[in-house]
């Protein structure tokens, strides 16, 4: 297994190469980053605000003096980890209903398929406000919504890959052979999906990054004391004119974040057609 | 085997197709329009509760109930609200104590300026770098072209409007970096302040559309029918312009309406920043003062428009298609 | 200037190479060398990945994959197209040389009116006016017998049907009076009824241009119709060269032999009579759509009945869209019957899946047409095998493994084929994974539907042959479905002919030799060309146009439209009438059944 990742690394070109590591990074960073972190994310740390970086502030410090590394470090968390959870919710849910569909065909292909179609039609950031308007954001309601809002779009890619597999011969011999829809859609679908599947949910995961970090922006996202990046970059807006590091480096953080998952995902699909 | 299609009824079938479009693109509305009200009316708390806080008395709060109309059935004040809306009128806001469609007026007309002026900017821009790209398969240019569009969609809007704001209004003080939109503004001042807006508007709108647009026209590049072109001694101009231009229209146009869309979700953020006094903005407001009938009459104009937007790159698509037009 | 008794295209010592992604290189066609004498058909034949087309496309200097052409010459007249740049080459290509694909339906842009795409190459090579060009295109439109030459053009790709589509794709490549004329398979994807007009229009066409031409073929009794010489083509080098006549009569290489023996099938004996009914098919209705009074909305098979003996095979011929698959779906329960009745060993079976017992359901396996998508491509040959051995009969673990690799003996495979993955296997491979899948259920009817049409012609035969040999063996009732009426006649104890989703005719091995038959049994056969030489020329003029719609009264002949010895006044009023006899029968007004057996008593 290993070896055969080393591989498909080594046959990449160098940006898949790049955006392999910076997503490799950013998970280590969620993961380890707040055990790391030099300060306590909520300390104030510093005299001045805004501070450029320094020996002591790498990242130099915030609006109220806080160090801006530990809280990029802890922001992090958030945004990956919410956004990862956000993405494997909205896939594993959008193909469940989309190999229900697929298999069973008919009417409650179609009355499914409408209803998607539907939610598909509301643009997700505006479908994203109007849920948080009504629910409100704690964080596992943020995941569910931005879960909730990519449904559709990962159900219309899972469903026309699966009603593809659903017309092949190796699915119409298994049903003749008289399996069960749970034996077709485990056994000879799903093994079939899993790659395009894969793709579609590191393009999710980096949509619902983008989302969540754009309604945290808003001040919409994620609620204090907890911050992600999007938070960050919020709360720090009142040192753009100065072009603050507080300002920057989160705003960063997600853009190298987000482009590195782009470059990976497009290195894996077979770097288009070049 | 189709029979030699006349004249008359090919209009006459174009016009069903059409009309088959539009109501499916209505009933999609409608539809809509049931989410989003369940999702903005149906399930939260109480919005008499919300409104007149939490010192209220519960009498105070039955009544305003009462005179909001929320102790009727859910399907009576959706049915009330669908009415009114069609006829023109979303209601009242809970917060600014106005005709929602007071509110979004003159919004409206800013957001779609903003919108307008970025789509002609960014449609050019972004048919001409995925044609390029797709007509030089493979080469370092589409390869570095690639690597770029592919790093602007993934970029927040926020990233590219704190750059430019620190590069055309800080450094340089080129633009401002607050869009102010006054009547009394000349045409000259009002582009000045939409400049930074639409910028990166564009940016984010057109990396989308140009990779579609790539796609799209790759995808025709590698039919059949281009091989026997070039079997035929045609140019590769002649190909493009006669063979896979218009083949490339229909999936062309919807690429850009797909990307259009975009731009809603991209106003909700650009507009915030800039302080742009349109749509988009007043919808954040909105959310941030759970103020539900005005939330419901953004999402629906935005829903809408994207709706809008759709049918008509589709209905383009079936004109510019022989085989859809039959 | 070139000699008398030069030839009018020259090629020797052609090599091409593709280049790979690790750097090195791979020659796809090693060291070719031909000459066509002006006016002349040379056929490049072979399997698929000989590098047929590869070849043929490199006389307009021009490489798919971005593979690298090197020759020591390629001469077509005065020009060394080896010699030529690119600009140079568009300047010859669709002018001096021309080509013409196997498919037109993709070939054509949809979006473009044909006639302006016929006249392209005229008007891109600035050869003649617009309307020049039009008159032009007419005048071949209707020397290769389109209907309504002068509005044919104006329409588009899918107003047209495929038979049409390659004439008016011939008519592109003559309109600029090619001297060399590229046909790549132009005939393979058409219907057999069809592609026997085409050949003969494709045939005159070239006479009268005069043009030199190369035809690119699969098909060895197709090109023994058209070509002066062959080139025998495996792996990318030639195995033969030699006049068409002399080649077809006493081919000198195994390769060529076997390419032959596998275009003639051998007659296998016929099971002995009147074996005991397994399987019935009776008065069955089939098609999509909503269902009412038994009748589908988009009605695909009509009123069908078939009886299939114990240990006999059966074969059901058609041409595409006859719903001859559709009849295998009804009979495996993929598609529930609408009427009538199926049954098996005299159990009425439910028309669905769901009403089907797994017993009922072991009992009738599927083969299907395309190995590819039959297979599961994320599992092991193993997988693939083993499910139906635990699904039907419990085996599992050693003892699965041990019947797997019996199996995998049975059907000629390597035991250690059974931990590749499916898709890393050869088509005939595949094909017969997919037997052998189907084998372990124990069925006692086998539906084969097109088996060997998407393989090659030799591995394909190797299958029919496997599969006629296991079934013998272990007496498994089979029905061969298939658009080939030569290998239904060899393999089959009895024969049923479906037109439109009709049963026009059914008839046993014995009578299958007596000359009367349904007048469309009769168009099949006529069709498929012989491997002689003359076939075609002496064909004449006995067929009826292959261009025509169905009658819109359903109770009507399928065939009437077609049909060239209908009775005016009795075929389009009346519904045709059943006749029957020993060993046939017939639904047709005109020919007497009663003839077939005096003839089978002679």
């Amino acid at each position: 297994m290993n070896g055969r990742l080393a591989a498909r690394l080594a046959a990449m070109p160098l940006s898949g190469r790049i955006g392999f590591a910076l997503v490799l990074f950013w998970l280590v960073v969620a993961v380890a980053g707040p055990l790391t972190a030099p300060h306590p994310v909520g300390k104030f740390v510093d005299e001045e605000v805004f501070s450029p970086a320094s020996a002591q502030h790498w990242l130099g410090s915030d609006y109220l003096g806080r160090d801006v590394l530990s809280r990029l470090m802890w922001g992090a968390r958030y945004t990956v980890l919410l956004a990862l959870g956000a993405a494997a919710l909205a896939v594993a849910t959008g193909t469940s209903i989309a190999l229900f569909a697929a298999i069973r065909g008919g009417l409650v292909d179609e009355v499914i398929s409408r209803a998607m179609d539907t939610l598909i039609s509301i643009p997700s950031k505006i479908f994203a406000l109007v849920l948080v308007a009504a629910f409100g954001s704690s964080l596992a309601l943020l995941m569910l919504i931005a879960a909730f809002t990519y449904i559709p779009g990962n159900y219309r890619i899972a469903r026309a890959l699966a009603v593809n597999l659903v017309g092949m011969d190796f699915v119409q011999v298994a049903r003749a052979r008289g399996e069960g829809a749970i034996h077709i859609a485990w056994r000879e679908v799903l093994p079939n999906m899993i790659h395009p599947l894969l793709a579609d949910m590191g393009l999710r995961f980096v949509f619902i990054v983008l989302l969540l970090s754009g309604l945290s922006f808003l001040g919409l996202g994620v609620q204090p004391p907890h911050a992600d990046l999007g938070s960050l970059v919020r709360e720090n807006i009142s040192g753009l004119p100065q072009g603050a590091s507080a300002i920057l480096s989160p705003a960063l953080a997600i853009a190298t974040l987000t482009v590195g998952a782009n470059l990976l995902i497009d290195a894996l699909k077979g770097g288009g057609e070049a | 085997m189709a029979a030699p299609a006349a004249n008359a009824p090919v209009w006459l079938g174009l016009t069903r197709v059409v009309l088959q479009r539009i109501a499916s693109a209505l009933l999609t509305l409608l539809l809509v329009s049931i989410v989003i009200f369940a999702a903005a009316s149906l399930l939260p708390g109480d919005a008499a509760q919300e409104v007149l806080g939490q010192s209220a008395t519960p009498e105070q709060v039955a009544a305003l109930r009462h005179e909001m109309g929320l102790d009727q059935p859910a399907v009576t004040r959706y049915l009330d609200w669908l009415a009114a809306l069609l006829g023109g009128d979303p209601g009242r806001s809970y917060i600014a104590d106005m005709q929602v469609t007071e509110l979004i007026g003159a919004r409206l007309v800013n957001s779609l300026s903003l919108a307008g002026i970025t789509a002609l900017v960014s449609v050019a821009l972004a048919l001409t770098i995925g044609i390029v790209s797709a007509i030089n398969r493979g080469s370092k240019l589409d390869r570095a072209l690639n690597i770029v569009t592919l790093s602007l969609v993934a970029l927040p809007e926020f990233l590219i409007a704190t750059v430019f704001v620190l590069l055309f209004s800080v450094k340089l003080v080129w633009l401002p970096s607050i869009a102010m939109v006054s009547p009394e503004a000349t045409w000259s001042e009002m582009l000045r302040s939409m400049a930074l807006p639409v910028a990166c508007l564009t940016f984010v709108v057109s990396a989308q559309m140009a990779r579609l647009t790539r796609a799209a026209v790759a995808d025709q590049l590698d039919r059949p029918y281009v091989e026997m072109a070039r079997l035929k001694g045609v140019t590769f101009r002649r190909i493009i312009l006669f063979h896979v231009l218009p083949n490339a229209a229909g999936p062309v146009l919807n690429a850009i309406a797909l990307s259009l869309s975009y731009l809603m979700g991209g106003a909700l953020i650009i507009e915030t920043i800039f302080s742009f006094p349109g749509l988009a903005s007043l919808m954040v407001n909105a959310v941030t003062s759970r103020d539900m009938p005005l939330l419901q009459a953004c999402a629906m104009i935005f829903c809408a428009a994207y709706l809008a937007l759709i049918l008509i790159a589709d209905i383009v698509a079936i004109l510019a298609n022989p085989r859809l037009r039959s | 200037m070139i000699g008398q008794t030069s030839p009018a295209v020259e090629v020797s010592g052609l090599n091409i190479a593709l280049d790979l992604p690790d750097g090195s290189s791979r020659a796809i066609v090693d060291n070719v060398s031909f000459a066509i004498p002006k006016g002349e058909v040379l056929a490049l034949i072979g399997e698929s990945g000989s590098g047929k087309t590869t070849i043929a496309l490199a006389m307009m200097g021009y490489s798919r994959f971005g593979a690298t052409i090197s020759a020591d010459r390629i001469r077509i007249g005065d020009m060394q197209i080896d010699a030529l740049g690119e600009r140079a080459l568009g300047k010859v290509r669709g002018s001096r040389v021309a080509y013409i694909a196997q498919s037109a339906a993709a070939a054509f842009n949809p979006s473009r009116t044909i006639i302006s795409q016929v006249i392209e190459p005229l008007i891109v090579h600035g050869l003649a006016s617009r309307k020049e060009a039009r008159e032009k295109a007419i005048g071949l439109f209707s020397a290769l017998a389109l209907p309504s030459p002068e509005t044919i053009g104006d329409r588009y790709v899918h107003q047209v049907s495929g038979g049409q589509l390659q004439r008016l794709m011939a008519a592109m490549a003559l309109i600029t009076d090619p001297e060399l004329i590229i046909l790549d398979e132009p005939t393979t994807a058409l219907d057999v009824t069809t592609q026997v007009e085409v050949l003969k229009t494709f045939k005159q066409a070239i006479v009268a241009s005069g043009a030199t031409a190369i035809y690119v073929s699969h098909d060895l009794a197709v090109v023994a119709q058209v070509a002066d010489q062959i080139v025998v083509l495996k792996d990318g080098r030639m195995v033969e060269q030699g006049k068409a006549g002399d080649l077809l009569r006493s081919p000198q290489s195994d390769y060529t032999h076997s390419l032959i023996a596998a275009a003639r099938p051998v007659n296998r004996a016929a099971a002995p009579d009147e074996a005991e009914a397994l399987l019935t098919v009776e008065a069955v209705h089939a098609g999509y759509g909503r269902v009412r009074d038994g009748r589908a909305a988009i009605p695909v098979i009509s009123d069908v009945s078939l009886a299939l003996g114990k240990g006999c095979s059966l074969g059901i011929i058609g041409e595409s869209g006859s719903g001859k698959s559709t009849l295998a779906r009804v009979i495996g329960g993929l598609l529930p019957a609408s009427a009538g009745a199926i049954r098996l060993g005299g159990e009425l079976l439910a028309p669905g899946l769901a009403g089907r017992s797994r017993e009922q359901l072991r009992q009738i396996q599927l083969v299907f047409q395309n190995a590819d998508t039959a297979l599961n491509p994320m599992q092991t040959v193993r997988d693939a095998i083993a499910r139906p051995l635990a699904f039907y009969h419990g085996i599992r673990g050693a003892a699965a493994d041990a019947r797997v690799a019996e199996l995998l003996d049975v059907i000629q495979l390597q035991p250690s084929l059974a931990e590749r993955r499916t898709s890393e296997l050869s088509g005939g491979q595949k094909q017969r994974v997919n037997l052998a899948r189907a084998l372990a259920a124990e069925p006692r009817v086998l539906l084969c539907d097109e088996v060997t049409s998407a393989l090659d012609t030799v591995v394909g035969a190797a299958i029919l042959d496997l599969i006629d040999a296991l079934r013998r063996q272990m007496g498994i009732a089979t029905i061969f479905i298939s658009h080939d009426i030569s290998t239904v006649r060899a393999f089959c104890d009895e024969m049923l002919v479906l037109y439109s989703g009709r049963v026009v005719e059914t008839c046993s091995k014995a009578a299958f030799s007596t000359p009367v038959h349904h007048p469309y049994t009769e168009l099949l056969i006529d069709s498929v060309p012989a491997l002689d030489p003359g076939w075609l020329a002496m064909l004449g003029e006995r067929h009826a146009p292959a261009i025509a719609d169905t009658p819109a009264d359903e109770a009507l002949c399928p065939f009437l439209a077609r049909c060239p010895v209908a009775i005016a006044g009795t075929c389009d009023s009346q519904p045709p009438s059943l006749r029957e006899t020993a060993g046939m029968r017939l639904l047709c007004h005109a020919v007497q059944p009663q003839l077939a057996s005096e003839a089978l008593n002679q």
